[in-house]
C-alpha cells in the first residue's frame, strides 16, 4: 500500500517528519518498506508563467517562449506542441539538474544555442522531473500557483510504501494509517466532508436489492446518480491514483478506486442504464454461467460463486471484478454507485479459483468492516456531484440482514501485566485504547477495563488483542528483557540424534566432507541410481504442484543429490572427492504419515592418497570404505558383519552388505555399478556408501571398563596357506574361539608364483594373553599347535 | 724400565694429542691400553723384577695406566662433543617443504549453523526435539488458528503431496514452517515446556538469490505460568548477543503472525552499515531476523491448556539467513549447490 504523504495530511495534521512517522508505523507493527521522495532534487526549478510564445526564426516545430519566473523574462526554445501563452509550467533555471531519460542519467543544465538562439532554461516535461514516464509534451500547472514558487514547494512529496499484514485490512487506506498516526503521535483525525444535495426522487423507485444469499453477502449499500457527465477526472486525483499505483480512467471509475484507497471500501459503479431490469440480485452463480469482466474476459463461473445479478444474468462478480457490459463509458449518464460487503472466505476462494486478484478481492479477503460500506458510499457519492455533475437521488439503499452487535471486552490491569511481563497502569490502557478509538469503560473502579473497538476494526477479539494494543502503541522498546525464570523442564538426550551427529562428527574425522541437497527430486533422477533405469525401492510420493519437474517426488534415496553433487564437482575438483549427506528420505506408508528415516550416504572418487613429495597415489579401494564403515561401526559401538552384496547399484562381485548382530542387512558399500555412474556422468571407479541409521539401536552407545591386564602378552606370527574360496573371516572365527587368544592381526595377504594355484597364503600375528597368569611358552605353544591344526583340519590349512 | 716408561707415557700422550676422531682413538686404545699392548706386558713382566724394583716400577706403571684412561676418556668427550657439533651442522631441513597432508572433513555450514544455535538455546534449558516434514493441514494451518481461507495462508505458499491419511480429507502438505511442532508437542506433554526444534521446511516459491523452496528453520517455544513478553526479549536478545556478538543492538518491533498474540519481530542492526543504512538493510539500519510472540490463547486452548493459567513464547527462524549475514554470502542457492569451493571456506 502507496502512501502519499501530502494525501494522508489531508485528514492528519502530522508534526513529524515523514522518516519518523514511516519509523512509528514500523515499530508498532505497519512496516515501513520503503520512502520514495519525489522534488528532493529539484534545486532551481520553479513555477513560470508563459508571457509570449513566437515562431523560431530558423525552425517550423521550434518556438521561443517568453516565461517569467518571478525575476526578469527569460526566452526559451520549446519543442512542446502544447505550450502556449498565459499557463504556468515547471521552469528550470540554468544549474538545475534534470533526468535524461535516455542515458538514465541527471544532467545540470547548461545555456544552449539551438539553431542560432541561446535558452537560459528549459520548461519540463513529466519525465524530465523524474514524476512520470510522461513526455509527450511540457507539464501544466494550475494556474493559481505562483511564478517564481520553488517546485518543489507546490509538488514535491514522500511516498511511504507499506507492506500491511493480512489482520489489518483498515490499514488498506490512508485514513486507516492516519489513524494509527493519530495514534501513535496523538494528532487528531479528520475526516472529510460527505454531506451533498438529494433530489426529490426516491431511490426505492429506480432501483430494488435482493441479498438471496445472506450468508456470502452480509450488507449492500447502493445509491444513484443522474444527469452525470463522464470525463477524464481532475488532475489533483489522477496523480494520487498514479502515486498508489492504479491507472486513472475517467472521473467516475477514478473516484470509486479514490474512496476505496481513501476507505478501504471497495465499491463498484454501473452503467444504470444497462441494469435494464433495475434490480440488483446477490447470489451464488448456477452452474454454467458466464461473465466477461472489464478485462475483457470472458470467466465461466463455478456454482456457488456469489455475484451480482440483475436478477437473470450476472453483471459482476461480487468483491472481486466487475462485468464489461455494465461499465461505465463516455455516454454513460447514470451510475449505480455500489458498497457493499461480503464473506472473506468466499470472495478468496472465488479469486483463487479464478486466478482473478484485484485491488476489491485484496480487501474483501482479509475482511473489512461491515460498517464502513454506507460512509464509502456517501463519499464516493459526494465526490460524483462535485466532479461529475448531476442529481443524486433521495436517500441510499441499505440491505444489512444481520447487524454485527457489538461486545465490550474485558481487559484488567494484571492481564496486561501477566502477558506483557511489564506494569501498566489503568489510566495508561485506557489512553492508548482511546487514541486507537476503542470506547472504554472502568465500572466500579476495579483494575479493568471494558473495550468496545472502533466500527473499522475487526481484528480485534479478546483481551490478548487488546493486550498487543497496548504494547505496540506504548512501544515494545518499553518491554524489559528478562531471563526465563521458570521451572526447568527435564531433560532426556535423544539418542537417535545423539548417534546421529556422533556419526556425522566421526565421518567428518574420517576426511569426508558434508552436503546438504534437496530433499525433492524427479523420477528421472531416482531411475538413473539403477543400472536398468527402473525404480529402486517403494513409489515416491508425488507433489500436486511442484515447482518444477525436477522438483516433482519426494526423495527415497539420497544417492541422486550425492552423486549430482560429485559429478558437478568433478568439472573442476582436480583432488579426490569424499562426501556424505545424513538427511532424511521420505517412504510412503498405509494409513500413517510417511516414513522419514534418517539415511547415510557417501560418495568416493579419485585418489585416496594424493601424489606427494613423500608419498605416492593411491586410489580408493573397497578397503578404503570399509576402513570407514568399521570406524563408525566402533564408534557407535555397534556390531556389525559383512557379505558379498548383490545390490543393483554395486560393481558385481565389488560390494558388501552390513549386516546389524540380529542379521537384519542396514546398508551396502562398494564400487559403483559402471552403468550408474554413466548416468551420472562420473568417473568409472567411484564407490559408495550408504546405511539406513533408522536400524541403527535408539540407545546411546554404552560404555564398559575392563581393568588393564598386569600379565605380559606374548606374540606368535603365523603363516597359513589355505584355498582362495576360504574366507577371512572363517579364519578369524577359528581362531578367536581359542582362549587365552587376545588379538589378530592379519599383517600379509599373497597370491602369486609362492603359493600352488588356486591358493592364497595369509600371514597372522596372534597375540595371547592371561587376565591371571603370565603366560610360559610351553602353555603357549601349545595352543598355537592347537590352532594350526583345527585350521588344517576345518579349512585344509597348511603351514607355509 | 724406568726410562723405556717414560718415553712410552712421552709416546702416548704426543699421539694422542694428534688425534681428531674415534677411528684413531680406538686404534691407540689397544696400542697404549689393550691387552697387547708395551705397556701391559711391562705390567705382566714387572713379577720377574726383584721386589724393590717391582714396586717402584709398579707403581709408576699404573700411574702411567690411569693417567692414559683419564686422557682417553676426556678425549673420548671431545671427539663426541665434536662429532655432534659437525652433525648439528649438517643436517638443515628444508622447513618450507610442505607436511604429510592430514585429511579433514567439514561439516556443512548450515549443520555448523545448527549446531551452533541449539547449543546457544540448549544452554538456556531448551531441548532440541525434531518433527515430520511431511505434515497434516491440521498442524500446519488449522491448530495454529490459520483456518481454510485464511488471508494469511498467503504467507505460506504451500506444496501439496498426492499423500493422505486416513479420513483425513485434506491431501498431506510439505510443512511450510517449523511451526507444527509446537502443536505435537504440546499435545504430547503438559508444561513446563522448552523446545527448539531444527528442520527443513517448503515454500512453493521460484528459486532466486534469496529464495529456495526447500530452507532450514528453527522454532522455539516454551510454556509455563508466567512467561511474559519481557521473557522472551530477554531470552532472543541473550541469543543474539551470543550469535551476533554483544555489541550489535537487538530490537522488537511489533508483527503479526496468526498463531502469536502480541505478535513480533526481532531485528538486529545492520550487520554492513552499523545503522547508517545501506542497501543491505533497505536504508532502514536493521535486518529482520525472526518472528515470534506469545502463543495465542486460541492455539492453548486446541491442545487443552488453559490459557488463563498457561502463557509461553514462541518463535521461528530461518537458518540460512544468519550464515548469510554473517559471512555476506549473496545467493542462497549456494547452500544446496554444495560446490566444493563454497563448502571449503567453513
Ligand atoms: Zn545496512
Amino acid at each position: 500500500m502507496k502512501i502519499p504523504v501530502r494525501w494522508l495530511r489531508e485528514y492528519i495534521d502530522i508534526t513529524v517528519s515523514p522518516r519518523e512517522a514511516a519509523q512509528m508505523l514500523t515499530m508498532s507493527g505497519t512496516e515501513v518498506g520503503s520512502i520514495d521522495t519525489i522534488g528532493n532534487n529539484w534545486k532551481n526549478i520553479v513555477v513560470g508563467k508563459v508571457i509570449e510564445v513566437v515562431p523560431h526564426p530558423d525552425s517550423d516545430h521550434l518556438r521561443l517562449a517568453t516565461v517569467n519566473s518571478g525575476g526578469e523574462n527569460i526566452t526559451v526554445v520549446c519543442g512542446a506542441p502544447n505550450v502556449k501563452k498565459d499557463i504556468k509550467v515547471p521552469f528550470a533555471r540554468v544549474g538545475a539538474v534534470l533526468y535524461d531519460a535516455d542515458t538514465k542519467k541527471s544532467i545540470v543544465l547548461k545555456p544552449a544555442k539551438i539553431r542560432g538562439v541561446v535558452s537560459q532554461g528549459m520548461i519540463c516535461s513529466e519525465r524530465e522531473l523524474g514524476i512520470s514516464d510522461n513526455h509527450t509534451g511540457i507539464m501544466i500547472l494550475p494556474d493559481d500557483a505562483p511564478a517564481g514558487t520553488p517546485l518543489q514547494e507546490l509538488l514535491g512529496d514522500s511516498i511511504l510504501d507499506l507492506e500491511i499484514t493480512p489482520n489489518r485490512p483498515d490499514c488498506l487506506s490512508i485514513i486507516g494509517i492516519a489513524r494509527e498516526l493519530s495514534a501513535l503521535t496523538g494528532c487528531t483525525v479528520h475526516l472529510p466532508s460527505h454531506k451533498y444535495k438529494e433530489s426529490s426522487t426516491l431511490i426505492e423507485k429506480n432501483i430494488s436489492v435482493e441479498i438471496a444469499d445472506p450468508d456470502l453477502c452480509y450488507r449492500y449499500c447502493a445509491s444513484l446518480i443522474t444527469n452525470i457527465k463522464v470525463a477524464p477526472s481532475p488532475e489533483w486525483m489522477q496523480q494520487r491514483l498514479s502515486q498508489c499505483g492504479i491507472n486513472p480512467i475517467n472521473n467516475i471509475v477514478d473516484i470509486t478506486n479514490y474512496v476505496m484507497l481513501e476507505y478501504g471500501q471497495p465499491l463498484h459503479s454501473f452503467d444504470y442504464s444497462k441494469i435494464t431490469t433495475k434490480k440488483i440480485v446477490v447470489r451464488g452463480a448456477k452452474q454454467g454461467e458466464t461473465i466477461t469482466t472489464l478485462d475483457d474476459i470472458q470467466r465461466n463461473l463455478q456454482e456457488g460463486m456469489l455475484t451480482i445479478t440483475d436478477g437473470n444474468k450476472p453483471v459482476a462478480i461480487a468483491g472481486v471484478m466487475g462485468g464489461l457490459e455494465s461499465e461505465i463509458t463516455a455516454v454513460t449518464s447514470s451510475v449505480l454507485l455500489e458498497a457493499a460487503n461480503f464473506n472473506s472466505s468466499s470472495i478468496r476462494h472465488t479469486a483463487n479459483q479464478l486466478n482473478l486478484h484485484s485491488e476489491a478481492s485484496l480487501r474483501f479477503e482479509r475482511r473489512i468492516s461491515r460498517e464502513i460500506a454506507p460512509v464509502a458510499l456517501q463519499r464516493a457519492t459526494q465526490l460524483i456531484l462535485e466532479l461529475a455533475g448531476g442529481e443524486a437521488a433521495r436517500d441510499t439503499l441499505d440491505i444489512y440482514p444481520k447487524k454485527v452487535e457489538k461486545v465490550p471486552i474485558l481487559l484488567s490491569v494484571a492481564e496486561v501485566k501477566r502477558i506483557l511481563g511489564i506494569e501498566i497502569d489503568i489510566k495508561k490502557i485506557n489512553d492508548v485504547l482511546n487514541s486507537l478509538g476503542f470506547e472504554c469503560e472502568n465500572k466500579d473502579f476495579l483494575p479493568q477495563i471494558w473495550a468496545i473497538p472502533p466500527y473499522w476494526r475487526t481484528d480485534i477479539n479478546d483481551a490478548a488483542d487488546l493486550v498487543e494494543e497496548v504494547a505496540r502503541i506504548v512501544g515494545y522498546d518499553k518491554i524489559i528483557p528478562k531471563m526465563l525464570g521458570s521451572a526447568l523442564p527435564s531433560q532426556q538426550l535423544t539418542p537417535r540424534i545423539v548417534n546421529r551427529e556422533n556419526i556425522r562428527d566421526t565421518l567428518v574425522g574420517c576426511g569426508l566432507q558434508e552436503i546438504i541437497s534437496h530433499s525433492l527430486t524427479s523420477m528421472k533422477m531416482l531411475q538413473n541410481i539403477s543400472p536398468q533405469h527402473n525404480l529402486i525401492g517403494p513409489e515416491p510420493i508425488h507433489l500436486l504442484n511442484p515447482m518444477t519437474s525436477a522438483e516433482e517426488y519426494l526423495r527415497t534415496s539420497l544417492l541422486p543429490g550425492l552423486l549430482t553433487t560429485l559429478s558437478n564437482n568433478q568439472r573442476h575438483e582436480d583432488d579426490e572427492l569424499k562426501l556424505f549427506e545424513i538427511s532424511r528420505v521420505y517412504l510412503p506408508r498405509t494409513g500413517a504419515l510417511p516414513d522419514e528415516n534418517d539415511m547415510l550416504a557417501a560418495v568416493f572418487s579419485g585418489a585416496r592418497i594424493k601424489k606427494h613429495w613423500l608419498i605416492d597415489e593411491k586410489p580408493f579401494g573397497f578397503f578404503d570404505i570399509k576402513g570407514i564403515v568399521e570406524t563408525l561401526a566402533n564408534r557407535t559401538g555397534i556390531t556389525i558383519n559383512f557379505q558379498n552384496s548383490t545390490d543393483a547399484r554395486l560393481y558385481p562381485g565389488r560390494g558388501a552388505d552390513i549386516i546389524n548382530s540380529s542379521g537384519v542387512k542396514i546398508g551396502i558399500f562398494g564400487e559403483i555399478h559402471p552403468h550408474i555412474a554413466k548416468n551420472f556422468d562420473i568417473e568409472l571407479t567411484s564407490y559408495l556408501l550408504e546405511i539406513d541409521l533408522s536400524r541403527l539401536p535408539c540407545v546411546l552407545p554404552e560404555k564398559k571398563y575392563h581393568a588393564l591386564n598386569r600379565y605380559p602378552a606374548v606374540i606368535r606370527d603365523m603363516a597359513i596357506i589355505v584355498d582362495n574360496n576360504i574366507s577371512a573371516a572363517e579364519i578369524k572365527e577359528i581362531v578367536l574361539g581359542f582362549s587365552l587368544v587376545n588379538g589378530l592381526k592379519l599383517f600379509d595377504l599373497y597370491t602369486g608364483k609362492q603359493v600352488p594355484e588356486g591358493k592364497k597364503s595369509l600371514a597372522y600375528r596372534i597375540t595371547y594373553q592371561s587376565s591371571n597368569h603370565t603366560l610360559t611358552d610351553s602353555e603357549v605353544n601349545k595352543i598355537h599347535q592347537k590352532i594350526i591344526s583345527k585350521l588344517g583340519e576345518q579349512l585344509g590349512a597348511t603351514l607355509r | 724400565m724406568e726410562t723405556q716408561l717414560q718415553s712410552l707415557r712421552e709416546d702416548a700422550l704426543a699421539s694422542l694429542e694428534a688425534i681428531t676422531n674415534m677411528e684413531s682413538l680406538n686404534e691407540w686404545r689397544v696400542q697404549y691400553l689393550g691387552r697387547k699392548s708395551s705397556l701391559n706386558q711391562i705390567l705382566r713382566s714387572l713379577k720377574e723384577l726383584p721386589p724393590d724394583e717391582r714396586q717402584k716400577n709398579g707403581a709408576l706403571a699404573n700411574q702411567i695406566k690411569n693417567l692414559l684412561k683419564n686422557k682417553l676418556q676426556e678425549k673420548t668427550g671431545q671427539i663426541e662433543e665434536l662429532t655432534l657439533k659437525d652433525s648439528l651442522k649438517q643436517q638443515t631441513l628444508d622447513v618450507t617443504l610442505p607436511g604429510k597432508p592430514i585429511d579433514i572433513g567439514r561439516l556443512h555450514p548450515l549443520t555448523q549453523t545448527i549446531r551452533e544455535i541449539c547449543n546457544i538455546f540448549g544452554s538456556m534449558g531448551f531441548e532440541t526435539i525434531e518433527g515430520p516434514e511431511i505434515e497434516q493441514d491440521y498442524y500446519n494451518f488449522e491448530a495454529l488458528n490459520i483456518p481454510e481461507d485464511h488471508p494469511a495462508r498467503d504467507m505460506f505458499a504451500t506444496m501439496w503431496t498426492d499423500y493422505r491419511v486416513g479420513d483425513d480429507p485434506n491431501n498431506l502438505l510439505l510443512r511450510t514452517h517449523t511451526s507444527p511442532m509446537q502443536i505435537r508437542i504440546m499435545e504430547k506433554r503438559r508444561p513446563p515446556i522448552r523446545v527448539i526444534v531444527p528442520g527443513r521446511v517448503y515454500r512453493y516459491e521460484a528459486s532466486d538469490a534469496t529464495h529456495e523452496s526447500m530452507f532450514h528453520q528453527i522454532e522455539g517455544l516454551a510454556v509455563s505460568e508466567n512467561i511474559t513478553l519481557a521473557e522472551l526479549k530477554g531470552t532472543l536478545f541473550e541469543f543474539a548477543s551470543r550469535l551476533f556478538g554483544s555489541n550489535r543492538k537487538a530490537r522488537f518491533r511489533c508483527d503479526y503472525f496468526p498463531f502469536v498474540e502480541p505478535g513480533v519481530e526481532m531485528a538486529i542492526e545492520c550487520i554492513v552499515c552499523n545503522g547508517a543504512g545501506c542497501s543491505l538493510c533497505h536504508n532502514t539500519g536493521w535486518i529482520e531476523i525472526l518472528g515470534g510472540g506469545m502463543v495465542h490463547p486460541n492455539v492453548l486452548k486446541r491442545v487443552g491448556y488453559d490459557p488463563a493459567v498457561y502463557s509461553g513464547f514462541a518463535f521461528g527462524m530461518g537458518i540460512e539467513r544468519i550464515p548469510m549475514l554473517k559471512y555476506g554470502i549473496e545467493d542462497i542457492r549456494l547452500f544446496c549447490g554444495n560446490d566444493m569451493r563454497f563448502l571449503r571456506q567453513f
